[in-house]
């Protein structure tokens, strides 16, 4: 079912957590809304689903408004970040649940229920667990069984709030490529928070970002990651390295340091954004670039190796980080303390005051 | 044995806070031996002395068996009014921010702090037939000093905080994730209620229930000054024990006390073994 969200806002008192907002979410679609805390991603979620009044707007589920909808009639289901399954109920029971509240008309007789259940259980591949209560699950089976009871009901919506924040890596891995799977299977329409961008990036078909109670940019991954249209996206999506760069004699300096500019790039000052990736490093400067820089610290991430660096003889305001694939790094046998010298390969341009930036590639 | 326990020894023994359970095991129970134990065996000697037959005949009186009808009927009802009005009350507490929340949460415990005796005066005065609330009723034909009901309410006023301060703690931990949950399934208010919310606090509950009960079995003070005392029809059964007190018939006196004590001690252990049942499910041990 699509969602229609039309200029949705919320105060907490006076507190604005969200600004009038648009989305148009499709039918069948899987939304990751991504921000970091207080971006007001989870109250926008609570909006969809009921559990929070908006100020103003207007929310429809495919043609049905439910703007005034209370909550238990929206068939939403919602998964908590906490789980939130019923302590003193069995695994079979909290499933059932959402079946043996219906209405007598509506619900299904006790056998129906146990089948439906039981089947719910199995698609989470839990089955055997359904006489256990809660506390004696893990982190990650919590996780499936309030997945199954949201879906008890058949909602046509599900709405998910930081599903995996408190799973560890390996398990969280392991139920985004489950829940994927299940969204493409049974066709809902999926919404969910997280604030971990690589969890957006790789479950999402969509990727709203948002800071502040305001929407900053709605792409498909790859295209959030490759245009990012603003410093905060930038910022938020990896790690970015800021080079504060004034205009002078032909190139862009910052106290000793120095950048050749690319062909087609404004001649004025701004900030020029680089991915940690896209470096080479050196103990030697280049025609290109003078970025004088010292080891800090040497980290092993997985595939790569990971340098912090700090600015020689000129400022940045965060630690630098530069990552380099093994080959490059066991070449070079960078040492800390050391001074090395990185040159970009490519970087986003913002000119002072524009919102916007502009790609440029030396 | 000796070699098993210095491998023991030798090892570094994992630190707690209180000083091992010897020592601390062996200090409560001190404790308790003297504040609790020791009267209670006192009472139970003052009785043993006389007799099972006696004993029997003595508990078995017909008006010390009216009165164990009056104090379990009267405790009976007085709790229940105290579980469904101490429930409300620790809501209304835990759940609403409102001017006076802080003042209405320490009244609570008034009934604790101020002497029975007090108490009892005060009700009795309130709602005698000449007090502003039996003035009131009086005119509506109803009888509260001086009647099984007036100990109903005295009793209830002595034992309302047992059931708001067990309640209270449960309420406030309940997170309102799990009632949010049971809406977005589509169950109404009151089946949050009574799927989600009450069998959390039901084990908190019953044993606030099951201590204003006991308490009630007990109540004195409070209860003699509204009861009327009328052999047969309002008087309670720690009133026969202190009649037989006023007799100097102190065996008497203690095997009533002993009927009093069992079936409180009967009823707290089976509410907390009834208890750590349900929570062990809770908690999955």
């Amino acid at each position: 079912m699509s969602i229609l969200i039309d200029n949705i806002s919320k105060h907490f008192g006076s507190f604005q957590a969200l600004s009038p907002l648009s989305l148009d979410i499709n039918e069948g679609e899987m939304i990751g809304l991504l921000g970091p805390s207080g971006s007001g991603k989870t109250t926008l979620l609570r909006i969809i689903a009921g559990l929070e009044g908006a100020d103003s707007g207007r929310i429809q589920f495919g043609d049905r408004d439910v703007t005034n909808l209370h909550v238990r009639d929206r068939r939403v289901g919602f998964v908590f970040q906490n789980y939130a399954l019923f302590r003193h109920m069995t695994v079979a029971d909290n499933v059932a649940f959402g079946l043996e509240v219906l209405p007598k008309s509506k619900r299904p007789d006790a056998a129906t229920i146990r089948k439906r259940v039981m089947h719910l259980l199995d698609m989470v591949q839990l089955g055997h667990l359904a006489q256990r209560f809660p506390s004696q699950l893990s982190g990650g089976q919590k996780q499936r069984i309030a997945l199954a009871r949201a879906l008890a009901t058949q909602p046509e919506v599900l709405l998910l709030d930081e599903p995996f924040g408190a799973l560890d890596a390996k398990v969280r891995k392991e139920l985004r490529r489950w829940l994927r799977g299940l969204h493409d299977e049974l066709g809902f329409t999926s919404v969910f928070v997280t604030h971990d961008q690589e969890e957006a990036l790789e479950l999402s078909d969509r990727v709203v970002v948002m800071s502040n109670g305001h929407i900053e940019q709605i792409d498909q991954p790859g295209d959030l990651y490759a245009s990012p249209n603003s410093r905060f996206v930038f910022d938020f999506l990896g790690n970015a390295n800021v080079f504060d760069a004034q205009f002078s004699h032909g190139k862009w300096q910052n106290d000793v340091a120095s950048l050749q500019l690319p062909n087609e790039a404004p001649k004025t000052a701004g900030q020029i954004y680089l991915r940690s990736h896209e470096f080479h490093v050196s103990s030697v400067a280049t025609e290109q670039a003078f970025l004088p820089l010292k080891v800090v610290a040497i980290n092993l991430i997985g595939a790569e190796v990971r340098l912090e660096l700090t600015p020689i003889d000129w400022r940045s305001d965060n630690i630098w980080e530069v990552d380099l694939p093994h080959k490059a790094f066991d070449k070079h046998c960078f040492e800390k303390g050391q001074t090395v010298f990185v040159t970009p390969k490519a970087g986003y341009f913002f000119a002072n005051g524009q919102k916007t930036p502009q790609p440029v590639y030396w | 044995m000796a070699t098993h326990l210095s491998a023991a020894q030798a090892r570094p023994k994992h630190k707690r806070v209180l000083p091992g359970l010897g020592l601390s095991l062996g200090t409560s129970l001190l404790f308790i031996s003297l504040i609790m134990l020791l009267p209670m065996t006192g009472l139970i000697m003052q009785s043993v002395d006389m007799g099972w037959d006696e004993y029997w005949y003595v508990i078995t009186n017909e008006r010390v068996v009216a009165s164990y009808k009056v104090t379990l009927w009267a405790a009976f009802f007085a709790s229940i009014f105290n579980g469904l009005f101490g429930l409300l009350l620790a809501w209304v507490l835990v759940r609403y921010e409102f001017p006076g929340r802080r003042v209405l949460d320490a009244l609570v415990d008034l009934p604790f702090a101020l002497p029975t005796a007090v108490a009892g005066i005060t009700l009795a005065t309130l709602y005698s037939q000449n007090g502003w609330y039996g003035d009131l009723l009086a005119s509506l034909g109803i009888k509260v000093a001086y009647t099984p009901v007036g100990i109903i309410l005295a009793m209830a006023f002595t034992s309302i905080p047992f059931v708001v301060r067990t309640v209270q703690p449960v309420l406030e931990e309940l997170s309102p994730e799990e009632e949010e949950a049971g809406m977005t399934l589509g169950a109404s208010d009151w089946a949050v209620f009574r799927r989600v919310i009450f069998p959390a606090l039901w084990p908190a509950l019953m044993t606030g229930i099951a201590l204003s009960f006991t308490r009630s079995l007990g109540e004195f003070g409070a209860v003699i000054f509204i009861a009327g005392n009328m052999p047969y029809v309002s008087e309670i059964t720690s009133l026969m024990i202190f009649v037989s007190l006023q007799e100097f018939d102190f065996p008497a006196a203690s095997a009533i006390a002993s009927v009093v004590l069992m079936a409180s001690l009967v009823l707290l252990f089976a509410i907390n073994v009834w208890q750590a049942r349900y929570l062990r499910r809770l908690h999955g041990r």
